[in-house]
């Protein structure tokens, strides 16, 4: 039920669109001794933000006894014991793997579905009572998660989703951020070539499918990418929904896995990699998205 | 459970263009034809509105009525019970009492000592980026990366680097001859330290790279007048730069007060809301009591206190600094 990334994206708003040229603050020449000392700041930020993932990956490899000896080398030897343990072991890591996968795949469709039908009727449609409905849609962004937590539990618990996929699927979907941020991107696209696919006989249905989303694909790719993250690294609501380890997903699983091998660190790391490496090749793929979906606003100002 | 607050910021941004929907309205044609754009607009956000209702609008109201009651899993009726939950938040002596102050205050800790740092490093890495340097991009993806990670992966590192016997930080203290086996995730005020500087590494890159946006928005003229007028680069930071960057500044410490307020995952992961619970946060004791414990109306009710303190809590920041950015605007 938690939004790391989602409403980051909202952030765009707060940085207001701006028409002035761009660009770096324009002094005059630096002299080469700040510039030096600028790039040793920034490396020295860099080292700190990295070695930790580093040494998480590094340790990994290393057998128990070498972890432990030798926490700042290089593995030696370079062993998969870690890594064998963990898919072997009593923690089922590999079918977490595939639940956080399920998990968020499912959840984001949810999400791309209703988000961008509901998204077109606030955009684009007129009818009786759309004030309201917005207004109700974007008065809920205000409220913390906390105060869907208890009674979100006991509607989950009702319905008999408690520790199944649909708990951890259907309730995040339901969130007002997909169909706040899509109905943006909609209100923006030009309204001329849904106009001239209705004067050629074309429904609603039809301009929405064949018109509207192909044109949408770039922000429909944007929220696809945030909704997986999001839901991959959900921790608080998995944790309490989520009862036995076979339907963990990554993040409550690791905290199993911490509270298991507590003093074999190259398995809790090895388990730290497998949850982390899909979203950082994601990250490495969509950077550019995610980030862009960050600071959007000011550059297409 | 890290950012709500962003939303309420989104929120303010959309209002004005609300109208902007309204394209259909030239359209309109009799009260028949525009019944049955109403259904066809309906059908369109059933799904969603589905969802909505059932898991957003319905648990608003549901939780509200579960913090008036005496609620119990193990019975059927739940009965009545006014405002009791409440008063008992607000009765020292009540069985929830010093717990829930308790939450509040390591909350209120964690807020007070990670908003300034979340706020400052980020700010300073950005004004650091925007100057004339190769790879900046590359260093930009490099801040923000952390950020990507879950919450779990995050605690599971730190916990490793933090560890007072084995951790690699001990282990680099040592080598560097401060022999101090650091109690870093166990006693007070390491915990503390250890909670804020996981928190900056893993979030200090979402603020850093709107922080950058923001920079670029600002007009060069500026730095160039100010540069004309002789002022260096300290005088035209707070001159040009700060001033520039006011409706930023406001969206960021408001979600970043949001986030921190909202913190869960680190306490839970790497101190375990101790020594004893002074790392407890409001989320975890809310949602232990809730969930683990079965007070379920005491703990529905502290989440609408929490709630309510937020409330406060971003709303007076918000006058405080739309104030400045007005008086800023009119000079």
């Amino acid at each position: 039920m938690s939004t790391p990334i989602l409403p980051a994206a909202a952030a765009a708003a707060a940085v207001e669109p701006v028409e002035q040229p761009r660009g770096r603050t324009r002094r005059g020449p630096r002299r080469p001794v700040a510039t030096t000392a600028l790039y040793v700041v920034l490396i020295l930020l860099a080292l700190v933000v990295i070695l930790p993932l580093v040494w998480m990956v590094l340790t990994s490899f290393k057998t128990d006894a070498d972890a432990i000896r030798n926490p700042y080398s290089l593995p030696s030897p370079f062993s998969l014991d870690a890594y064998r343990t963990l898919s072997s072991g009593q923690q089922p890591i590999l079918l977490w793997l595939w639940n956080s996968f399920a998990a968020a795949t499912l959840q984001t469709l949810l999400i791309l579905v209703t988000a961008s039908m509901g998204a077109y009727a606030l955009a684009r449609l007129d009818f009786a009572g759309k004030k309201v409905v917005f207004g109700l849609i974007i008065s809920t962004l205000l409220v913390p998660p906390v105060v869907f937590l208890i009674p979100n539990y006991l509607i989950v618990q009702n319905l008999g989703w408690l520790d199944t996929i649909l708990a951890i699927t259907v309730p995040g979907a339901a969130g007002a951020f997909g169909i706040f941020f899509l109905r943006q991107f909609f209100v923006g696209l030009p309204v001329e070539i849904e106009e001239a696919a209705r004067i050629d006989g074309a429904g609603d249905l039809r301009i929405f499918l064949q018109v509207v989303l192909p044109l949408a694909r770039p922000a429909l790719a944007t929220l696809a990418v945030l909704s997986f993250l999001n839901n991959w690294n959900d921790f608080l609501w998995p944790v309490y929904v989520l009862l036995s380890p076979e339907n963990m997903t990554l993040q409550p699983g690791l905290s199993m896995l911490q509270g298991a091998y507590r003093t074999h660190f190259a398995i809790v790391m090895a388990g730290a990699v497998v949850a982390s490496v899909p979203v950082l090749v994601l990250f490495g793929i969509a950077q550019r998205q995610i980030v862009e979906s960050v600071t959007g606003a000011a550059v297409k100002g | 459970m890290r950012s709500t607050v962003t939303d309420s910021i989104a929120t303010a941004a959309v209002a004005p263009r609300q109208t902007a929907g309204g394209r259909g309205a030239s359209r309109a044609g009799g009260p028949a034809r525009r019944r049955r754009r109403t259904l066809t607009a309906y059908l369109f956000l059933a799904p969603f509105l589905v969802l909505f209702t059932t898991f957003v609008l319905a648990p608003a109201v549901y939780g509200l009525w579960i913090s008036l009651t005496d609620w119990s899993p193990f019975r059927d009726v739940q009965s009545f019970i006014g405002f009791s939950n409440y008063a008992d938040l607000f009765r020292s002596g009540s069985t929830t009492h010093d717990d829930f102050w308790q939450s509040m205050g390591a909350t209120g800790i964690f807020v007070v000592a990670s908003v300034p740092l979340l706020v400052v490093v980020p700010l300073l890495v950005a004004v650091l980026l925007n100057q004339r340097i190769r790879a900046a991009t590359t260093f930009r993806t490099i801040f923000f990366a952390p950020y990507v990670l879950g919450v779990a992966v995050v605690g599971l590192v730190w916990g490793y680097v933090l560890d007072t016997q084995s951790g690699i930080l001990n282990h680099l203290l040592h080598v560097v001859g401060i022999q101090a086996d650091v109690p870093w995730t166990v006693d007070t005020p390491w915990v503390w330290v250890s909670l804020v500087g996981v928190t900056v590494w893993w979030t200090a890159g979402l603020n850093t790279v709107i922080f950058l946006a923001g920079l670029k928005g600002i007009n060069t003229e500026l730095y160039e007048a100010a540069a004309l007028d002789g002022a260096g680069a300290i005088r035209s930071f707070f001159s040009v730069t700060l001033p520039g960057l006011r409706p930023v500044m406001l969206f960021i410490t408001t979600t970043t007060v949001l986030a921190s307020a909202n913190m869960f995952g680190q306490s839970y992961l790497l101190t375990v809301g101790g020594p004893g619970n002074a790392t407890r946060t409001a989320i975890m004791y809310i949602a232990d009591q809730g969930l683990s414990q079965n007070n379920m109306a005491p703990a529905a009710a502290m989440s609408y206190v929490l709630f309510a303190f937020l409330a406060v809590v971003s709303i007076v920041n918000f006058r405080l600094q739309r104030e400045r950015v007005e008086k800023g605007s009119a000079r």
